[in-house]
């Protein structure tokens, strides 16, 4: 049995289970543990790398559509173990990875929590003696809380798909040069609104830890392509920090530019009908280029089509197969936005 | 000759629905007839935000029908706003259908967001500017509450004394809080809109003596405003409470099915039995709640599965 001595000799905490993988241990811990009356207890589990100070925490779905995000980090810890198998992970530098927050959610495919229909991620920084979600907000908080780098796999309440980006709040600890090191196309802040003050991200911040939210470009399918880019671009980051040693082949390798919500030029609709894209996501389009179509669901005519008001990239897109009428359809990255 | 009161229907947000419908959301504006409306004053009437809080639908019939009844006393404008969330009303949905968004926490919304950010902003534009909001809620399907107003301690000033008219039970004001800046109650007060948010009753039902207690509330607070010349039925004292630390709350310590043991709104002593927690399977007590000082039980839980946590009452100290 081959064991790295360093995690050998690792005193592990209360509710860790060791787990032999990849010929090396696997710290894989129980984060915190809500008991149910008729089902299994739910057990928010996350799994450790390295050992030492508490250098980067990734947090992965915490809505029960979140698929693609919990899948990310499926990747992210399959790739982890190969790093810590060969060494690659520096000494005294930790990295948590929790994929699952919102199981119960999960497994009866639901959004918010289970039986109250709370969102976790309104419910930061948590209290233990508080409602369910907030007790599990705290609980998971106490864990994540001291990390210098947080890191989470995000998802927008509007149906769509995204170009792959780092998103930041504004809240004057936000860090914008580290986020540039993911080497995302694009970084975009935003102004803070009133219910941002109870998500992880912001929290992360108040309690001065670096931040970053990551959206790639689905959330409840999977996306293979942009879950291997996040990979890529956290492994990026990791060695940028001096976390990993080997530098990264393959995946983005952009000088991010840095965008705000004035540099996002929403394409909205004034019908409502059956929604089909015209454009891909990414894709560079033209001043009046054909962007999307609404049919009338019945007979099938064109009730619109959305162009391009003026030159840019497809940054956000409608999904759904329907749209209501007065949505913002599709958003485009351009610099001499005006709203 | 009775003077006639003029009521006209319409719709102040449409948007259209991919499949053949538009959504309304609707306003009846009473006024007295033949009179210019400019220099009147006015209240709106809002409830159904959430879609599962019904206690507010025999509010609006009830204060309509009043009225009614008494077209002459008119002095003023009644704006009633049943439904702002018709979609969630029609199919029992708390939030807006199709986005799963509670509508209280987008306001005041933007004309440059999604469908449901631009209907939050035609609302916001069409009750600016009024005498008065009342914002009438229904707790959840979770919790029973009895007739209450809650105030945000930064525009108690203004709003307590309006509460005292209301003819509930209690004026909670309680501490700031940035969540609660998205509310449609917030974003109002916050510009000039004095708004009262009402909490009563319990999610998906009608409690008719609460309605039958707010429809008083409501005259008696229009005719303190000059909009309501008619008798009105005396109201109430609220206790007034924004202490902060006047109100426990009782979150289960366990998993499993909450069996209320203490009557709603009755005053316990420290120690008395709220409710306990039991297990159907085994036929365990897994815990029981009793109270750590003496007070008024204002809030019970309905929905008997609890989880680790799940709010189970609240009580005012006393």
């Amino acid at each position: 049995m081959k064991i790295n001595f360093h995690r050998a000799n690792l005193c592990l905490r209360p509710n860790s289970q060791v787990h032999q993988e990849w010929g090396n241990i696997l710290e894989k811990k129980i984060i915190y543990e809500l008991n149910a009356l008729y089902r299994e207890p739910m057990q928010v589990v996350g799994y450790e790398f390295g050992t030492g100070e508490k250098s980067v925490c990734v947090v992965g779905s915490m809505r029960g559509n979140e698929v693609q995000q919990m899948f990310v980090c499926s990747r992210l810890i399959e790739r982890l173990k190969q790093l810590e198998a060969r060494q690659e992970i520096m000494a005294g530098k930790s990295i948590l990875v929790i994929p699952c927050v919102n199981l119960y959610s999960m497994n009866i495919g639901k959004r918010f929590w289970s039986t109250d229909n709370t969102d976790i991620n309104r419910m930061f920084p948590g209290y233990d003696m508080g409602e369910t979600t907030q007790r599990i907000a705290a609980g998971v908080f106490s864990a994540i809380k001291e990390y210098d780098i947080g890191i989470q796999f995000a998802s927008n309440y509007m149906p769509g798909r995204f170009l792959p980006h780092i998103r930041m709040m504004q809240t004057g600890f936000e860090d914008i040069e580290t986020a540039k090191k993911f080497a995302f196309p694009y970084v975009v802040t935003r102004n803070t609104r009133p219910f941002d003050t109870t998500t992880l991200n912001y929290n992360w911040q108040i309690w001065e830890t670096r931040a970053f939210s990551i959206y790639t470009t689905d959330t409840d399918e999977i996306d293979r392509k942009s879950a291997a880019d996040a990979v890529k671009a956290i492994e990026r980051l990791l060695h940028e920090e001096g976390i990993v040693r080997s530098a990264v082949n393959g995946g983005y390798h952009y000088q991010s530019q840095v965008l705000c919500d004035d540099n996002l030029l929403s394409v909205r609709c004034k019908e409502a009908g059956i929604y089909e894209n015209r454009a891909g996501i990414g894709e560079e389009v033209s001043e009046g280029q054909l962007l999307a179509v609404i049919t009338n669901p019945f007979e099938g005519t064109v009730l619109e089509e959305l162009r391009a008001p003026a030159d840019g990239t497809v940054f956000f897109q409608h999904k759904a197969p329907l749209i209501y009428a007065d949505t913002a359809a599709v958003k485009l990255v351009c610099f001499s936005a005006r709203k | 000759m009775a003077q006639k009161i003029k009521s006209e229907i319409s719709s102040i947000c449409r948007v259209k629905l991919p499949i053949g419908e538009t959504l309304h959301i609707k306003r009846n504006r009473i006024s007295p007839d033949g009179s210019a409306t400019t220099g009147l004053k006015r209240i709106g009437i809002v409830t159904g935000i959430h879609g599962d809080e019904l206690e507010g639908q025999y509010v609006c019939y009830e204060v309509l029908r009043r009225i009614k009844e008494h077209p002459e006393c008119l002095a003023g404008i009644v704006d009633v706003y049943p439904a702002m969330n018709p979609m969630g009303i029609d199919s029992m949905t708390r939030g807006i259908p199709g986005f799963d968004l509670d509508m209280n926490r987008i306001f005041p919304g933007s004309g440059d967001g999604a469908m449901t950010e631009y209907v939050a902003h035609k609302i916001m534009e069409e009750l600016s500017g009024a005498d008065l909001v009342v914002d009438i809620h229904a707790s959840n399907i979770y919790l029973t509450e009895i007739p209450q107003i809650r105030i945000n301690e930064l525009h108690c000033d203004t709003l307590v004394p309006l509460a005292r008219h209301m003819n509930v039970d209690f004026v909670w004001v309680h501490a700031s809080s940035t969540v609660l800046e998205s509310t449609l109650a917030y974003s109002l007060n916050s510009t000039g809109t004095p708004t009262l948010v009402v909490e009563a009753g319990v999610g998906m039902r009608i409690t008719k003596a609460y309605g039958e207690q707010l429809a008083d509330g409501l005259m008696h607070t229009m005719k303190a405003l000059g909009i309501w010349q008619g008798a009105v039925n005396a109201v109430r004292e609220p206790i007034v409470d924004g202490s902060a630390d006047g109100v426990v709350f009782f979150n289960a310590p366990k998993a499993g099915i909450f069996v209320p043991e203490a009557k709603h709104w009755t005053t316990l002593s420290a120690g008395d039995l709220v409710g306990r927690i039991v297990n159907p399977l085994t036929g365990e007590v897994l815990s029981e709640i009793t109270t750590p000082a003496r007070g008024i039980l204002f809030t019970i839980r309905e929905y008997p599965v609890v989880d680790e946590g799940s709010l189970v009452g609240r009580l005012l100290k006393r």
